[in-house]
């Protein structure tokens, strides 16, 4: 009887390393040829405008990062939450938190506070999400109570308090009873890039905020790779009982990874409030919290490879929108294709440490029982 | 040698002139128009009927436009760049259909003075920014006099998602219309939080029902109310669309908008070169929304008033929000003869005599 | 105002069923220590799968069935990524969520806008069905009835039967079971697929039993509702049944709390059911060996089955 079998490799392949995502886009290619033709539509063409015509313009490129930026960055977060296993799920609730203590600084003090403003808004962001993810991590360190079912509720009550704010005491009195608050002032938003003269950027809407992403990603890796508590972090995630053997508390190692996490989401979601957005609303959920839990997942829980993966986030996202009005394709059909993508490269990566074997023997003999 | 040039350049100019009026005349490209919207058009509810209205337009106008649409747009920072997409696309009108595009619309306003946008129940306009708005609370009026026959408890009910104006106003008019009919009957209202979910509009349907509400309302997305009305015995009516066939025992009418002819008009006024600026927040007298399916069960009596108060509609000689209206206490907040503005309705936030409970975030 | 609780507990029944077969599924495909995030998409597909049955005159067996297959074709594509090749099982499980999501979107497209044409109906039981408070779980329909059942044949599956002993070992310590000559990922696939199964079938509570139509979204999230019951549950059945009564009785309660003029904002009370969860949960896990005891060690972690 023929069948296949996997082989652990003695070493990861550094080959492999590089095919597989080459390997998983043809594979993707390939079946989305199959789905666009049966659509009517010219399979290259819906290619194009997938994957390479939302970035080619400048428009397009800064699009690109302005929706990478908050992904990558609650990704970084994340990556280093995942490795000291403490499953935080409720980035996106945190978000909520940075944005709403943003805000709250924002409408109060942004007549008063002047070039202090931003500042504070960005500090009071992490704070918010730090905030959050305290009560999460509370429950698990201290009350021994799961992560994942804590935080992933406090999502949904981080929700509703928006909603309490926008339609109570931060609602704008001059906006018809409508759940919003005032508008920021500019000197409660992050400037836009364009504004410092590059001519390439022009009306773009890149902001000041994509610092904060690019100068995380550095200090992430570094904090994971080369700092002994994210040694520590990282043991406590592989192999509890030796951590616990090297006296690596388990308590601080969730305190440390959630508050990470929950200020890297605060921190994203000041961006986006005090970015594109510029005020509170009871419509903001963009999900980010959700999506950046791929992002690190796919990038391997890689503080480097984090930036890569939501790029590639952003890309599809983007790409599902362009395919939508350019070729009036259904959306649901950029969610098929963006699920089997990922799926195609999280099943592609098994040929860095397995190869494939035919196998000629019948079943594999069994395993005598032990006895 | 001068003046024979005079007249050839004369002449030139003439020609010119007239062949630019030719070219208005005939349209030599169809106008490019594009559609944002906040949901799935086979949502069955909001956007449905806006695209509805798309559909009906392109049979209006036929070879004249071209139309297309984005769906499921997020109303965050996504919706400016989509609504910024549609615009560098050579789209000359963009219509974004919900109110939560409303910053965004005029941010891509302001760099695209030549395009038109169009934005759905919202509030601000600019130059090429025009508001429109369809008067919901009309149907939601005509509907509550038919409740007001059909309530065995004198009890309605009314499935809300938040507390804003539009909201409001519609639960108002439904308490109004339907006191009309039996000046003590209340309204309950129940407030889920969100504009579609299907088993929190199931389980605030039954926490209605369970109170003695017999006839219910909704201002929510999905059909789970009439589905659980029917389940339990009691009569619902429809929202944004003709929902009859999802419940056809319990369904009374549906309260639909109706937008194509609103969109017809707006493309028939821009193709002549004089689009339109003004808001409009039509009505029943408009043609953009109306009350349809009506059950057979509905005796005659209704019917009639139902007729009347619609033909009183159409011709102006009827406004819901005219005095006496009373609020929960009784205080007299509009005296007779007088009529809120539409700054008024618009902004409104606070309940009429018959509705039970306190506005959230009052 | 009246208060009575029967109409409160019935509502509360009625939300729950459909968290509890999701759960359960995902329940046993957790103790072999795989994690499907993907209940969601697997829920729409099952939905849509079943709907589409009655829509085109099937009867109710059939789209039970079709339900059923709907979701056992999610899960497996999800089992050859994750439990074969071994792709990270969180990633894996969100994007099927993305993919389930899509495809019951765009092929649902046509079958909006009607309703089933045939339905399940309750079954009341005589006497039993007319009692206060306990009423309602006597006059369910057949997959409320189904929910009690497996409730009970799972546990009974897991605690006494031989097979659920070696399920238990393989989501415990793969390694070891394989030394014991078990069948690591014969046994992951068949708690996968089941899984899928299980989330086809509450699916289709949705569409044919509860809602009896078909919308984007009909679920509304509640997928993410019942993998959140299976952590609060700590892997064992009969929590997932409080769990879930105690999220629709507390999602009911806070509506019925609007309508009796209490002057609580309405999203304080919307935030009551997940807060309720975090309380319960917090409570029932002050016991700290609990937390390490019931949780599937290699939960999440691949496992290669190999050489």
């Amino acid at each position: 009887m023929m069948g296949f079998e996997l082989k652990r490799r003695a070493a990861p392949s550094r080959l492999m390393k590089v095919l597989c995502p080459v390997q998983a886009i043809a594979l993707t290619i390939l079946i989305g040829l199959g789905i666009f033709a049966a659509l009517g539509q010219d399979p290259l063409r819906a290619f194009y405008h997938f994957f390479i015509a939302p970035v080619s313009t400048a428009n397009g490129v800064s699009e690109l990062l302005l929706k990478a930026s908050p992904l990558c960055l609650i990704g970084l977060g994340l990556a280093i939450s995942y490795r000291a296993n403490v499953w935080n799920i409720g980035a996106e609730g945190q978000m909520y938190l940075g944005g709403i203590f943003a805000t709250g600084i924002a409408i109060h003090f942004q007549q008063s506070w002047g070039a202090a403003t931003l500042p504070a808004m960005v500090i009071a962001g992490a704070v918010g999400g730090m905030l959050w993810a305290s009560l999460t991590a509370v429950c698990r360190a201290q009350l021994h109570a799961n992560e994942i079912l804590v935080s992933l509720m406090l999502t949904y009550v981080a929700n509703l308090l928006i909603k309490y704010l926008v339609f109570g005491p931060w609602q704008d009195p001059n906006a018809n009873n409508f759940p919003l608050t005032v508008n920021f002032d500019d000197n409660a938003l992050f400037p836009l890039l364009a504004s410092f003269g590059w001519d390439w950027l022009e009306g773009t809407r890149l902001n000041v905020s994509i610092f904060i992403t690019l100068v995380a990603i550095p200090l992430a890796w570094f904090f994971a790779e080369r700092t002994f508590p994210g040694f520590q972090l990282m043991v406590g995630g592989l192999a509890p009982a030796a951590a616990r053997y090297a006296g690596y508390s388990d308590k601080r190692a969730v305190w440390i990874a959630m508050l990470i996490g929950g200020a890297a989401a605060g921190l994203a979601g000041v961006s986006e409030v005090a970015g594109p957005i510029g005020q509170l609303n009871d419509r903001w959920a963009p999900q980010y919290g959700f999506t950046a839990i791929i992002v690190a997942t796919l990038a391997r829980l890689h503080p480097l490879g984090v930036p890569l993966a939501a790029l590639l986030m952003a890309l599809l996202y983007l790409g599902g929108e362009t395919v939508q009005i350019e070729l009036q394709l259904p959306q649901a059909i950029s969610f098929v294709f963006q699920g089997l993508l990922l799926m195609f490269l999280l099943g592609s990566e098994v040929l860095v440490h397995y190869r494939i074997r035919r196998t000629r023997t019948a079943a594999r003999a069994s395993v005598p029982a032990a006895v | 040698m001068k003046r024979k040039s005079f007249w050839i350049a004369g002449i030139a100019a003439a020609l010119g002139l007239a062949s630019v009026g030719a070219g208005v005349g005939t349209a030599a490209e169809p106008l490019k128009m594009a559609f944002v919207y906040v949901g799935p058009v086979g949502d069955g509810g909001w956007t449905f009927a806006h695209d509805l209205g798309r559909k009906t337009l392109e049979k209006n106008l036929g070879s004249k436009v071209q139309t297309s649409y984005v769906e499921n747009v997020p109303e965050g920072q996504d919706a400016e760049r989509v609504i910024r997409d549609l615009a560098t696309k050579g789209n000359k009108m963009i219509f974004t259909t919900s109110f939560g595009y409303m910053e965004q619309t005029l941010k891509v306003a302001k760099s695209f003075p030549k395009v038109e946008f169009y934005h759905a129940t919202g509030f601000k306009s600019a130059p090429n920014v025009t508001i429109y708005n369809t008067r919901m609370y009309e149907p939601a009026y005509l509907a509550g006099i038919i409740a007001g026959h059909m309530t065995k408890s004198g009890k309605l009910g009314f499935v809300a998602s938040f507390p804003i104006p539009e909201v409001v106003r519609n639960i108002n008019a439904y308490t109004m219309g339907a006191r009309t009919v039996k000046p003590n009957i209340t309204t309950k209202v129940v407030w889920i939080s969100t504009w579609y979910d299907p088993s929190k509009e199931r389980q605030a349907a039954e926490t209605l029902i369970g109170q003695g509400a017999d006839v219910l309302l909704q201002n929510t997305d999905s059909s789970a109310t009439l589905q659980t009305s029917q389940d339990k015995g009691v009569y619902a009516f429809g929202w944004d669309s003709d929902m009859t066939a999802y419940a056809p025992k319990a369904h009374l009418a549906s309260c639909i908008e109706v937008w194509g002819g609103y969109y017809t008009k707006a493309a028939e006024a821009e193709l002549a070169g004089k689009p339109l600026h003004q808001t409009v927040w039509g009505g029943i007298k408009e043609g953009m929304n109306d009350l349809v399916s009506l059950n057979s069960v509905i005796p005659d009596e209704a019917r009639k008033q139902v007729a009347a108060k619609k033909a009183d509609m159409a011709s102006g000689k009827f406004m819901v929000f005219t005095g006496p209206i009373k609020l929960q206490d009784g205080s007299v907040k509009l005296p007779a003869g007088k009529s809120l503005t539409d700054k008024e309705i618009d902004s409104i936030n606070y309940y009429v005599e018959g509705v039970e409970g306190q506005l959230p975030g009052k | 105002m009246n208060f009575s609780v029967t109409p409160l507990v019935a509502s509360a029944l009625a939300a729950a069923i459909p968290l509890v077969i999701a759960a359960l599924g995902e329940l046993v495909t957790e103790r072999s220590g795989v994690l499907n995030l993907g209940l969601e998409g697997l829920m729409l597909m099952g939905a849509l799968a079943s709907f589409v049955a009655v829509a085109h005159g099937g009867g109710l067996a059939v789209s039970l069935l079709c339900g059923v297959l709907a979701g056992v074709a999610g899960a497996l594509v999800f089992a050859v990524i994750a439990i074969t090749l071994q792709g990270n099982q969180v990633a894996t499980g969100l994007s099927l969520t993305i993919l389930g999501t899509g495809v019951s979107a765009f092929a649902g497209r046509q079958y909006v806008g009607f309703r089933a044409p045939t339905a399940f109906s309750d079954w009341p039981i005589p006497v039993l069905g007319k009692l206060p408070i306990v009423g309602p779980f006597f006059s369910m329909n057949a997959l409320g009835y189904f929910a009690v059942v497996a409730l009970f044949l799972i546990s009974a599956f897991l605690y006494r039967t031989r097979s659920g002993l070696e399920l238990r070992s393989v989501g415990e310590s793969p390694s070891v079971a394989r030394s014991l000559g078990l069948h690591v990922t014969r046994t992951r696939y068949l708690a996968t697929l089941f899984g899928g199964g299980m989330a086809g079938l509450a699916g289709c509570y949705y569409a044919v039993a509860q809602f009896k139509m078909w919308q984007d979204g009909l679920t509304s999230g509640n997928g993410w509702i019942a993998l959140a019951l299976v952590v609060f549950a700590s892997w064992r059945p009969p929590r997932v049944a409080l769990g879930a009564l105690l999220f629709g009785g507390v999602s009911a309660l806070g509506l019925w709390l609007q309508t009796v003029g209490i002057p609580v904002s309405t999203f304080a009370l919307a935030s009551l059911p997940y807060l309720a969860t975090v309380v319960v949960l917090v409570t029932i896990s002050a016991d700290q060996q609990a937390l390490r005891r019931y949780a599937p060690a290699s939960l999440g972690k691949p496992f290669f089955d190999g050489d």
